[in-house]
């Protein structure tokens, strides 16, 4: 009942929070001077084609870009009636593209969900790889089993994302046949989802999820290291021992369940730094995420388009780190009796 | 009639250094306790837990035998499969450890953590396992099991938390139970509770125990044999009554000299005139309000202190003593102006005789950085309190280059000076912290604090965290630099031995409120209120037939509401503070 209170009460401060970064990223993208469409205007005035500045004119009225600040955002928003109405965010109208002329939906549409899904897989391959290896490493510390699984983690950091995406690309394809690129076959692009293509985007994902986890994961890996190695210098794992545990079990039931905190503590930094950080790779591997839209939006000041990734992208790190806060609730009564009395 | 547990030519070493350990041999009788007395550093730890083999990873045993008897057959423990082992460690042999407070994992209900150790030595299904562990909850005195086998360790205080220790280790009824300074973290009565608590069950259940311990007090209280532990070797060992009456040993002897005794002289102490203050309380009140978890519950409020009232003359110590939580600290750092007291209270504060008294929580920046001159502090973890980054000699002269004081070439003078006053060399200056053991950083915080040359230290339990042996040197040291320096101080502690040998003058503090206050002689040989006698009886001493009183502990050491009716106070409404005598204050109704 407490916990769900708890959800309750963290998923009403995430939408308040939500909200500011939506001031935050709208203010920030109009800070430039001009917008997308008076560029374009400047540009077709300069070279005398008349009737595009009046489609653009046209377009600037249409999305109130003519209206002051305060103004565009409500109306961007939803909370204010545009020239058709409410129609924002809340309603569901993400907005127009001035650089691609089509509507925002229609644009991310498909990446959106394959950006979920790649980072997912990341995540998942992440915690994965750590949670073993890093109790491993923290059990044998200082033994061959650590030297080796550090080494390999730092190589992993180390190396830069693009050149082991390249790296893994070539000998996946030569020693297993695995697909050069993209996020499924293209035949399946546009198609409607079906059990081939599934199996297409699975294949696909696996060179993505390495590339993008690796250095994730090697760091993660360290970091439980430590705080398992910290746990095992304390004094409740000695009572444990004098208990009579068998080795194996006291681990899993005592230090690793402190040192999970930070763990999970770390979903909701995972989540935002892997899918601004997987723009470059996502270029360079040609995935069809929202990552090279972000970046093509941002320089052309196509404000809609790179205001809904951006506000997309704030949405996932609140989503992870309301995740984390309340597993980290339900994991650890410390946090949970916080303000009670003892 | 074989021993239960023997130990015969035991010698431990780390790599290729010198044994810790050597050749250490002795006996423990079934039902019979063993103490295992001497210094940190002695190896009375290392050997203990050899027989149980939880030593650090680096530790060797080197030679000898650990033999356990009692069960089918007799058991080399230093030669079983690590399998065998564990069905001894929590079965044949159970551990208690110093710190209650680290040593349950924080995460896990108490319930869970005890019961535990019945599913693993697999005798008990998981309802017949609850119903033993709530049996044994009640046994060692908590007063709803049902409710402690459901709280989580940071639920419970110290004392509680080592009674949940106990009952760990007495649950799957051991022969042997090895006890590691059980009590050497907790308060003096909580400390006589649960050593009369342990002494009970052994009785009970006709268990051995081996206490590890640096406190011949302690030893006094509990133990038929005794074996002295220094350096590795076993100095002298014995049954407890001639070993501490008539040492043989000189290190014995050392030992049972250092251990602070409460004076046995019987004669009031005439009142001290009272007009050169340094450094006055006056209805000094401190009250921290707890943020309730949730928005609309109305917040908690917390009295530390409650109109503490005390002077302190010039040159003199005053000593103010309780347990934790009884606000001794809060009205430490409220004297050095570290935190305000609640509207209405006041400390003043007259450097020099002829100076003016100044008003320590009204003052601008610079008579601030003038009385932070005035008055230093001394802390109770040595440890801690120096930064392991910087030389002794930064540590040293940083207050004087925080108040632009001299030239550096001055300034490391009077750091060399400082350090020879206490006793250490100066060319210590360039060594950092981790250089020096306890004793020696306690006497480097010290440095440090008479750098300012200030003329008021407060010192907040200096000697806690150090051997009786060190405890002795510093306290003498203490006093050498008041009598050279004319300093006064205003000594906080728990420990009223210590205080007896230092103070001028003891206000005892219970809840927030000084309840009894006294020259020391007046205080231990006429105590009025019931919390003083319980803190005087609870303090072990070193003679075996000076037993501690646990009626007297429980009777004084209880709830406030619970004290016969004169003294007794609920809630915010307490009995006066009465002088009984001249200078000896005492809370209650007349």
């Amino acid at each position: 009942m407490e916990i769900l209170r708890y959800a309750i009460y963290r998923f009403g401060t995430m939408l308040l929070t939500l909200w500011v970064v939506s001031v935050l990223v709208f203010v920030i993208i109009n800070l430039p001077p001009g917008d997308y469409l008076s560029n374009q205007i400047a540009e077709l005035r300069a070279s005398g084609q008349t009737a595009g500045v009046e489609k653009a004119e046209f377009l600037r009225r249409e999305y109130a870009l003519d209206k002051p600040l305060w103004q565009q955002y409500s109306i961007w928003i939803g909370f204010m009636p545009g020239p058709h109405g409410f129609s924002g965010l809340i309603q569901g109208n993400f907005g127009w593209s001035f650089e691609f002329d089509r509507p925002v939906a229609e644009i991310v549409g498909d990446s959106l969900w394959l950006t979920v899904l790649v980072n997912l897989a990341a995540v998942l391959f992440v915690y994965l790889v750590a949670l073993p290896l890093g109790v491993l490493a923290a059990a044998r510390s200082r033994t061959w089993v650590d030297y080796t699984s550090a080494f390999v983690g730092y190589l992993g950091l180390a190396t830069p994302n693009f050149l082991l995406a390249l790296i893994l690309f070539y000998y996946g394809h030569r020693w297993f046949g695995l697909p050069i690129g993209g996020l499924m076959d293209p035949i399946y692009e546009g198609e409607p989802m079906s059990w081939e293509k599934v199996k297409s985007i699975l294949i696909h994902l696996i060179v993505p999820t390495f590339v993008i986890g690796t250095s994730g994961a090697s760091a993660m890996m360290q970091r439980l290291r430590a705080n398992m190695l910290d746990e095992l210098g304390k004094p409740y794992v000695e009572t444990a021992i004098a208990k009579g545990m068998a080795p194996s079990r006291m681990l899993a039931k005592y230090p690793l369940r402190v040192a999970f905190n930070p763990f999970v503590a770390d979903i909701g930094n995972l989540l935002p730094s892997m899918v601004s950080g997987s723009v470059l790779v996502s270029v360079v591997l040609g995935l069809q995420t929202i990552g090279p839209d972000l970046l093509q939006a941002l320089k052309s000041q196509d404000m809609f388009l790179s205001a809904f990734i951006l506000m997309f992208v704030a949405l996932l790190t609140l989503i992870g780190t309301m995740i984390s806060d309340v597993l980290l609730v339900l994991l650890d009564p410390r946090i949970r009796y916080e303000g009670r009395d003892a | 009639m074989t021993p239960l547990l023997s130990v015969e030519g035991l010698s431990i070493g780390f790599g290729r250094d010198e044994p810790v350990v050597r050749d250490v041999s002795f006996d423990v009788a079934p039902g019979g306790t063993l103490a295992l007395v001497g210094e940190s550093g002695s190896g009375k730890t290392i050997t203990c837990r050899a027989a149980l083999r939880i030593l650090p990873r680096a530790a060797q045993i080197r030679s000898g035998k650990i033999t356990l008897n009692g069960g089918k057959a007799p058991l080399e423990l230093l030669s079983l499969s690590e399998r065998q082992m564990r069905n001894v460690r929590g079965n044949r042999i159970a551990m208690i450890f110093q710190e209650p407070m680290r040593s349950l994992s924080p995460l896990h209900r108490i319930g869970n953590q005890v019961s535990e150790v019945l599913w693993l030595h697999g005798r008990k299904s998981e309802a017949e396992a609850r119903k033993e562990v709530l049996e044994c909850f009640e046994r060692v005195g908590f007063p709803e099991p049902e409710r402690t086998y459901h709280s989580y360790p940071f639920e419970l205080s110290g004392g509680m938390r080592q009674r949940a220790m106990i009952a760990m280790a007495m649950v799957a009824k051991p022969d042997l139970l090895i006890a590691d300074e059980p009590t050497t973290a907790l308060d003096v009565t909580t400390q006589a509770q649960v050593l009369g608590l342990m002494k009970e069950l052994q009785r009970d259940t006709g268990m051995a125990m081996i206490l590890v311990t640096h406190d011949l007090g302690v030893v006094a209280n509990m133990a038929e044999d005794v074996v002295v532990m220094h350096k590795g070797r076993v100095m002298e060992a014995g049954p407890a009554a001639p070993i501490l009456s008539d040492p043989a040993h000189a290190y014995t002897r050392a030992l049972i000299e250092a251990a602070p005794k409460i004076p046995a002289a019987s004669h009031n102490a005439p009142p001290q005139a009272k007009e050169d203050l340094i450094l006055e309380l006056k209805s000094v009140s401190k009250t921290y309000t707890l943020r309730a978890g949730k928005g609309w519950a109305p917040p908690t409020y917390i009295h530390a202190c409650r109109g503490v009232d005390f002077k302190l003359p010039r040159g003199k110590t005053l000593a103010i003593v309780g347990e934790s939580g009884s606000g001794k600290t809060t009205a430490a750092r409220i004297a050095l102006g570290a935190e305000p007291p609640d509207p209405g209270g006041e400390v003043l504060f007259r450097p020099t005789p002829e100076g003016e008294t100044v008003k320590v929580h009204q003052m601008d920046r610079a008579a601030r950085t003038a009385f932070q001159r005035e008055a230093q502090m001394v802390f109770q973890d040595p440890y801690s309190s120096l930064s392991p980054r910087m030389r002794i000699l930064d540590t040293m002269v940083e207050p004087l280059e925080i108040h632009g004081i001299g030239t550096a070439a001055e300034r490391r003078d009077k750091a060399a000076k400082m350090l020879q006053t206490v006793g250490l060399g100066p060319e210590m200056l360039q060594r950092y912290p981790h250089a020096f053991s306890g004793g020696q950083r306690q006497r480097l915080s010290i440095a440090r604090a008479l750098m300012l040359d200030p003329a008021l230290i407060v010192c907040d339990e200096p000697t806690s965290a150090l051997d009786v042996s060190v405890q002795e040197q510093i306290l003498r040291l203490l006093e050498k630099i008041q009598e050279h320096q004319g300093l006064s101080y205003l000594f906080i502690s728990h420990d009223l031995a210590v205080v007896a040998r230092i103070a001028d003058e003891v206000a005892v503090m219970r809840r927030g409120l000084i309840v009894e206050q006294a020259p020391p002689e007046t205080l231990f040989h006429n105590p009025q209120h019931p919390y003083t006698k319980a803190l005087i009886a609870a303090q072990p001493e070193p003679d075996i037939d000076r037993p501690i009183n646990l009626d007297l502990v429980a009777q004084g050491a209880g709830a406030p509401d619970s004290w016969p009716e004169h003294f007794r106070f609920t809630g915010a409404e307490a009995p006066p503070l009465v002088m009984l005598e001249p200078g000896h204050k005492v809370r209650c109704y007349v």
